[in-house]
């Protein structure tokens, strides 16, 4: 049984000039110690898709469709009441930025110990030192000077591993990591994502990541989701989507990086943007940014078809599909 | 380009601002009661049954009518005479007329020496700007109210009573409006070095364009929106000063009233039962600066860069 | 094969921004004493750089290495503590703004933040005609309207955008508008500040192509600051590497990338996230990065190299031509240690 099961999720906006569907049916699984990443550009609706797994979608936002169900808990339906013994504890988020997380008038011990005494009703020293031993797990240089001090005096490589060992504080299952290093420096970058692969690995916990970045991707997880306004156009294994990828645009963002184009000759691009979400063209929304586009696009929007352990939303292949048959 | 203003004034439909606008009815009624209360105020001359200053008419018999609701009443008067036998709905478009003017003309002067003081303060720093701001801060410790009253007495002392009346609407916009120019140099200021640091100023500069230009064409169209919000409220506060004063019997004379000098004026009869020659101008004013307020509150509101969605 | 002309030199360049301005806060009470503490972030230590005509430099480093303030002081938006700007022959830092007007047409700048480096009052129209109206004077309404029309055109920029604002275009669009705008003057010189970082990878693709088809039309010359050193492989024909304000490697992007000299770039090449399944050896960095308020004594990498000696505490490594055309400025190199 998985751990996490996303369910033909759907996420609207009620906004003055109508409804805008930010997620539009998506599904997917989740395993115990099963590392996903979720790559898409913005505006597909990756960082929607992570927030609505806590609910943490706020008005105007709220999900307007679908499940998702965590063990026994359906985690869409519970009120924040509940999800709030969830999250921070058997389910923990990192973000972008690290100041999402962290309170700026409050010493890094402080909020450490504040998270284990709600979750675990642990005491004052018990705590401090339980935070002690997870700042040492993310390899902060002397950690027992970062718990006196205040943010603002950490660099940003040192407030992610806070971060990274806040989230750890609870046991968690689940870690979701919202674009945790894209503002990072690339060397502290390597460095973090190596720590949060090692320390998953470690204590068996679920990652999903969520990031536009494909080489991160290649680098830290099994399972690759690629979302397009928002909806999910393909998934797999990432070895497999990175090696042969199979939908258009996953086609295209791989050949439009700078490593897939030699030195000095023009990058591989796709032609247009990505549709705002309240003028998403019909059929396939991507379209009129495909080389490959028929008829049937502009038609029929692509269900997304399993085969192989990997499942695209295309065209191209319900009709070779089709064929087979 | 020709589709230029059909297409602004449906963008404008389309805006943000307009939305909000319908949607808000305390907006809406603020709007409306400021714009009777300023046509009225234009129209003055043409609207009003009689001319409260015009000698000729005025009947001492008239003296103390009360407004037509109560018994004694006349339909003449709609909202009663004062002491002169003045018709009070006359006097009231009259004042407020000059509150307006000496509101509005305030704060186009204050606004104008902030502005300017401002934009220098914070586009050329260094010691401009620490020399400014000092001037600023040692101005703003002194009590408007406290340095209008020397102003003015001294004014008043020196031109005599006669000069003074004639002088008086310019002395008051003056006074009022010189104080409170460090308000918005501040707000200005602030804004100034905010927009300082975007990569569009340096994109100016590097194309070569003078420091002049780049801070009026440039950074100043991008400082008004909180000049704006903060105009409203000024203009509020300004009325309410300049009828404070009045009230002190520094401001406006008997022959040119303001609202505030109405209030004055009708103030001893408060006693002696006619309420209504202080009363109804106090309501009025009241009225005016409530819906000022209201509308500073809303655009506030809707000129949030946080909230407005663009 | 042709003399290359030297377009920009920049020699020996220092800057630092004092942290306390005022006087009166730079005065402390310490050890008993009334003492004037003036701290200083050290941005650039000690630049040397030449870029010939037609080459396209990139300066790659991560964030407070000083590249971004390299640009600032090349373009006259800060001018250096120490050291000279040199534009084709003429020494550019210190003129006043009237003489250097005509290096502005020759000179211009595209920004990272597409966001915030257009007028958000002014329409495309007013944005791009400005420049044109202010740098040809005496040209008629209809040849300045031909200069606009031909730079939209060669930049993508459909002509119906003239009349709308800058927040009703997306990041990328944005940035056409600014590239459009640095190339109405017609330069034959751009330094490009990070200007695809904040976009997404589709669209950095598009952006990228369009300033390389730039480059090869109007046979532009570049000083391309950068963090990505994938893009430096695509667009540069010369890298520096800068860490703290200081040059660690400079040679042609082949060279670079073929035999990264010196630890820092080796460290910088194996971090990025590569592709395919990566089973090199990763350069480790230990140690946080410093400030550049207290730079390290000597080498400013020692802190955090694997290779740091004791000579490398104490004594600055100066910049050596190590292999024909590769210079590198690193005792363990000099040492042939690595």
């Amino acid at each position: 049984m998985s751990l996490l099961q996303v369910k033909d999720l759907e996420v609207s906006f009620k906004l003055r000039t109508g409804e805008l569907h930010a997620i539009r049916g998506i599904s997917f699984d989740l395993n115990k110690g099963e590392r996903i990443g979720i790559v898409g550009e913005s505006g597909a609706g990756k960082s929607v898709a992570a927030f609505s797994i806590l609910n943490l979608i706020s008005q105007p936002g709220y999900i307007s469709g679908g499940s998702i169900s965590y063990k026994d808990h359906t985690l869409s339906t519970m009120s924040d009441a509940e999800l709030a013994t969830i999250r921070g504890n058997q389910i923990a988020m990192i973000f972008q930025d690290p100041m999402m997380t962290l309170n700026p008038v409050l010493t890094i011990g402080t909020q450490m110990i504040e998270t284990l005494q709600a979750h675990q009703k642990m005491d004052k020293k018990t705590a401090e030192k339980e935070a002690l031993h997870r700042l040492k797990q993310v390899h902060i240089p002397s950690p027992e000077k970062r718990l006196k001090q205040y943010p603002h005096e950490l660099s940003g490589g040192m407030k992610q591993r806070v971060i990274i060992a806040i989230a750890l504080l609870n046991n968690p299952d689940i870690i979701i990591a919202d674009e945790p290093t894209t503002a990072l420096d690339v060397t502290i970058q390597a460095e973090i994502m190596e720590l949060l692969l090692e320390l998953c690995k470690n204590n068996g916990v679920s990652l999903i990541l969520i990031t536009h970045d494909l080489g991160v991707v290649a680098q830290t997880t099994e399972k690759v989701i690629v979302m397009y306004a928002g909806k999910i156009i393909e998934q797999g294994s990432t070895r497999d989507i990175i090696d042969n990828p199979n939908h258009p645009y996953t086609q295209g963002l791989i050949k439009a990086l700078p490593q897939k184009a030699a030195p000095g000759e023009m990058l591989n691009q796709i032609p247009g943007n990505m549709p705002q979400l309240d003028a998403i063209p019909t059929g396939c929304a991507f379209n009129p940014r495909c080389e490959h586009t028929t008829e049937l696009c502009i038609k029929t929007e692509p269900e997304l078809i399993a085969k192989d352990n990997r499942a695209v939303s295309c065209n191209l292949y319900s009709e070779r599909l089709k064929h087979d048959k | 380009m020709n589709l230029t203003f059909s297409s602004n004034l449906k963008q404008f439909r389309d805006s943000f601002l307009w939305h909000s606008f319908k949607n808000d009815k305390v907006a809406i009624v603020s709007v409306v009661v400021f714009l009777t209360f300023a046509c009225t105020a234009i129209l003055a001359p043409v609207i009003s049954p009689y001319d409260p200053y015009d000698l000729v008419i005025l009947d001492i018999m008239d003296s103390e009518i009360p407004p037509v609701w109560s018994e004694e009443g006349e339909e003449r008067f709609l909202l009663g005479t004062d002491s002169q036998g003045r018709d009070m709905l006359s006097a009231i478009f009259y004042g407020m007329r000059t509150s307006l003017l000496i509101g509005l003309c305030a704060v186009i002067l204050q606004a104008t020496l902030g502005i300017i003081f401002g934009l220098l303060a914070g586009y050329v720093g260094g010691k401009v700007d620490s020399f400014l701001m000092r001037v600023a801060d040692i101005q703003l410790s002194f009590s408007t109210m406290m340095v209008a009253i020397i102003m003015l007495a001294i004014f008043q002392a020196s031109f005599g009573t006669e000069r003074y009346n004639d002088l008086a609407i310019f002395m008051l916009i003056m006074v009022i409006g010189i104080a409170e120019w460090p308000q918005y140099a501040r707000t200005v200021r602030a804004s100034v070095l905010a927009e300082q640091e975007k990569e569009y100023i340096d994109a100016a500069r590097v194309l070569g364009f003078s420091s002049i230009r780049i801070m009026f064409r440039h950074i100043l169209p991008n400082t008004l929106s909180p000049v704006l919000v903060i105009s409203t409220v000024q203009v509020a506060n300004a009325i309410m000063s300049e009828a404070a004063l009045s009230f002190l019997g520094l401001g406006m004379p008997v022959t040119q009233p303001s609202l505030g000098s109405l209030i004055s004026s009708g103030f001893e009869f408060i006693f002696s039962g006619s309420w209504w020659i202080t009363v109804i101008p106090g309501v009025v004013l009241i009225v005016l600066v409530l819906v000022i307020n209201l509308l500073g509150d809303w655009l506030r509101d809707v000129l949030n860069p946080k909230l407005y969605k663009g | 094969m042709t003399n290359k002309t030297k377009l920009l030199e920049i020699k020996n360049l220092h800057r630092h921004f004092p942290i306390k301005k005022g006087f009166l806060e730079q005065i402390t009470l310490e050890n008993g004493k009334v003492t004037r503490k003036v701290e200083k972030v050290h941005a650039i230590n000690g630049v040397d750089l030449t870029i010939n005509k037609g080459d396209a430099l990139c300066v790659v480093g991560e964030s407070g290495c000083g590249k971004s303030t390299v640009a600032r002081v090349v373009m006259n938006l800060i001018s250096p503590t120490e050291g000279e700007i040199i534009y084709d022959g003429t020494r550019i830092d210190n003129l006043k703004s009237k003489t250097l007007l005509p290096f502005r047409k020759r000179m211009q700048m595209i920004f990272q933040n597409p966001y915030a480096s257009l007028n958000p009052r002014m329409t495309i129209l007013d944005t791009l005609m400005e420049p044109i109206k202010f740098h040809y004077p005496k040209k008629t309404e209809q040849e300045r309207r031909t200069i606009l029309d031909d730079t939209m055109e060669s930049v993508g920029i459909d002509p119906s955008w003239v009349v709308r604002y800058p927040h009703e275009f997306s990041g990328g669009q944005r940035q056409r508008i600014s590239i459009a705008r640095a190339l109405s003057t017609d330069p034959e010189f751009i330094v490009a500040d990070e200007p695809i970082s904040a976009l997404d990878v589709s669209i950095q693709a598009q952006v990228l192509n369009l300033l390389m088809k730039a480059r090869e039309e109007r046979q532009l010359t570049f000083l391309f600051i950068t963090h990505d050193l994938s893009v430096v492989e695509q667009f540069g024909s010369h890298v520096a590497v800068m860490y703290l304000g200081t040059i660690c490697e400079y040679t042609t992007t082949k060279s670079l990338f073929d035999k990264p000299l010196h630890p820092y770039t080796q460290a910088l090449i194996s971090a990025i996230p590569k592709l395919e399944e990566d089973n090199r050896p990763h350069v480790k960095l230990h140690g946080e990065v410093p400030t550049p308020v207290n730079l390290p004594t000597g080498c400013v990498f020692h802190t955090r190299c694997p290779f740091a000696n004791d000579r490398c505490k104490t004594e600055t490594p100066a910049k050596q031509e190590a292999e024909p055309g590769h210079f590198v400025a690193c005792h363990a190199v000099d040492e042939d240690r690595i």
